[in-house]
């Protein structure tokens, strides 16, 4: 096993195992935008109209969950030292640990997604332009995520600090992710349009989210 | 292989933790760091495996890969375990091997040195702080690396324990390793150096800082 899967492998065990964060996700998910509907009442068209925003939102928040303790739960028992140390890049080894949460905390929201656009009376169209730009939405929520975890990470209490440092930068992702399942519900811009923005910026943050990351965490340890 | 530490200063929150520090380790032998608390000895380990900027001085390692840097070549035993209290025994140790680059057969002769197999598929949560603490040696022996850099590794270790770090850590320097070992107590090697840190009295404020008392 090369240094970086037994990382993944170790990264997404602990998550699923007892206090890892995958579970409490997509409950987390699950339980916003059940609450949506009782909120607003038994109007159809409405929840229609305003389904992609709340998946959107609930999965923006729902991947910010577990993310607080990316890095601070290695601070804290010392693994982070031992990380650092690694012959492997920082940048690739703080990348798997994104891909890990991914992993275990958006792709399980993408798979919820459907079954829960049904309880906003989405159409099979619109479940898959939904699933589509969360597919490639999601990730870029984590690798943005990924700064935030590394800043905080030496703070007691770093999930709030994480949490206003964090969703600002992830604005330009929500307003696409929402714009593009939009657009393939009711039009008149070409889905194709904020979805190719939407990839660009997943691209943007896999490439910036690591470096970054990777620097605040070389500052932090000092 | 040759470690060597010439004038070496640390700085950190604002204050000197310790300068003009010098040492020199060749393979097969031991520096034991002693001084009082906060005389610096974790600092200079941490600086010497590169989690803490030198702030002034060298660190050279002679005869080592050229390619690696020091810590890439050193196996660091901190005060913390570096254990995932949700993973067993089997895969906390697992990960480390892997993620140090070993092979996965090591595992199992590790941790019947350090005494734990009849534990391997216990949760880490459930262990002892000694036990945690020989888990993290059986890292040690898992993944060989030609430096070791122990923080008091005697601590938490019952007298058992304790001889067999010992056995350990002599095995490692006939195969030719080098250690330094921060410690309070004696490592239970003959010949070892001893690097003094720090004087001995109540923490200086205003005198100059960490001094290695041989130089004086």
């Amino acid at each position: 096993m090369t240094p970086l899967t037994a990382l993944l492998v170790r990264d997404m065990r602990i998550a699923v195992r007892v206090g890892g964060g995958a579970l409490m996700g997509v409950f987390f998910f699950l339980v916003v935008v059940t609450l949506v509907p009782f909120a607003i009442g038994p109007d159809l068209a409405l929840l229609k109209r305003i389904g992609p925003a709340i998946l959107w939102l609930a999965a923006l928040l729902a991947s910010l969950l577990a993310l607080d303790r990316l890095f601070a739960a290695d601070h804290e028992d010392g693994s982070l030292d031992l990380l650092l140390m690694s012959r492997a890049p920082l940048e690739l080894v703080v990348a798997v640990k994104g891909l890990a949460h991914w992993l275990t905390t958006g792709l399980p929201l993408i798979i919820a997604a459907p079954l829960i656009g049904l309880l906003l009376d989405l159409d099979a169209p619109a479940q898959g332009a939904l699933v589509a730009t969360l597919l490639v939405g999601t990730p870029a929520l984590t690798f943005i995520g990924l700064i935030g975890a590394a800043i905080s990470v030496t703070l007691r209490r770093g999930g709030l600090l994480l949490a206003v440092l964090v969703l600002p930068l992830t604005v330009p992702v929500l307003i696409f992710g929402v714009a593009a399942a939009n657009a393939a519900l009711t039009g008149p811009v070409p889905f194709g349009t904020p979805f190719t923005i939407l990839c660009a910026l997943t691209l943007a943050s896999l490439v910036i989210g690591p470096f970054a990351a990777a620097a605040a965490l070389r500052q932090e340890m000092e | 292989m040759r470690l060597s530490a010439a004038d070496l200063a640390c700085h950190r929150g604002g204050r000197d933790v310790f300068t003009g520090v010098s040492f020199s380790v060749a393979s097969g032998e031991v520096l034991a760091i002693t001084g009082r608390n906060g005389a610096g000895k974790s600092s200079l380990l941490r600086t010497v495996v590169g989690l803490v900027r030198v702030a002034l001085g060298n660190l050279t390692l002679e005869g080592g890969d050229p390619e690696l840097t020091i810590a890439e070549q050193a196996h660091y035993l901190g005060h913390q375990d570096a254990l995932k209290p949700s993973l067993s025994v089997a895969e906390n140790l697992r990960f480390w091997t892997g993620f140090l680059g070993a092979k996965a057969a090591e595992i199992e002769p590790a941790l019947e040195a350090v005494g734990l197999e009849p534990l391997i598929e216990l949760p880490a949560a459930y262990l002892s702080a000694g036990q945690r603490r020989r888990l993290s040696i059986a890292r040690l022996l898992a993944a060989k690396r030609p430096i070791w850099l122990l923080d008091e590794p005697m601590s938490t270790l019952d007298a058992s324990a304790q001889d067999r770090l010992a056995a350990f850590m002599r095995a490692h320097l006939t195969e030719g390793g080098l250690i330094v070992a921060a410690t309070h107590g004696s490592l239970g090697i003959e010949s070892t150096n001893e690097l003094r840190l720090g004087d001995s009295g109540s923490a200086p404020a205003h005198n100059p800082p960490s001094r290695l008392e041989g130089e004086r």
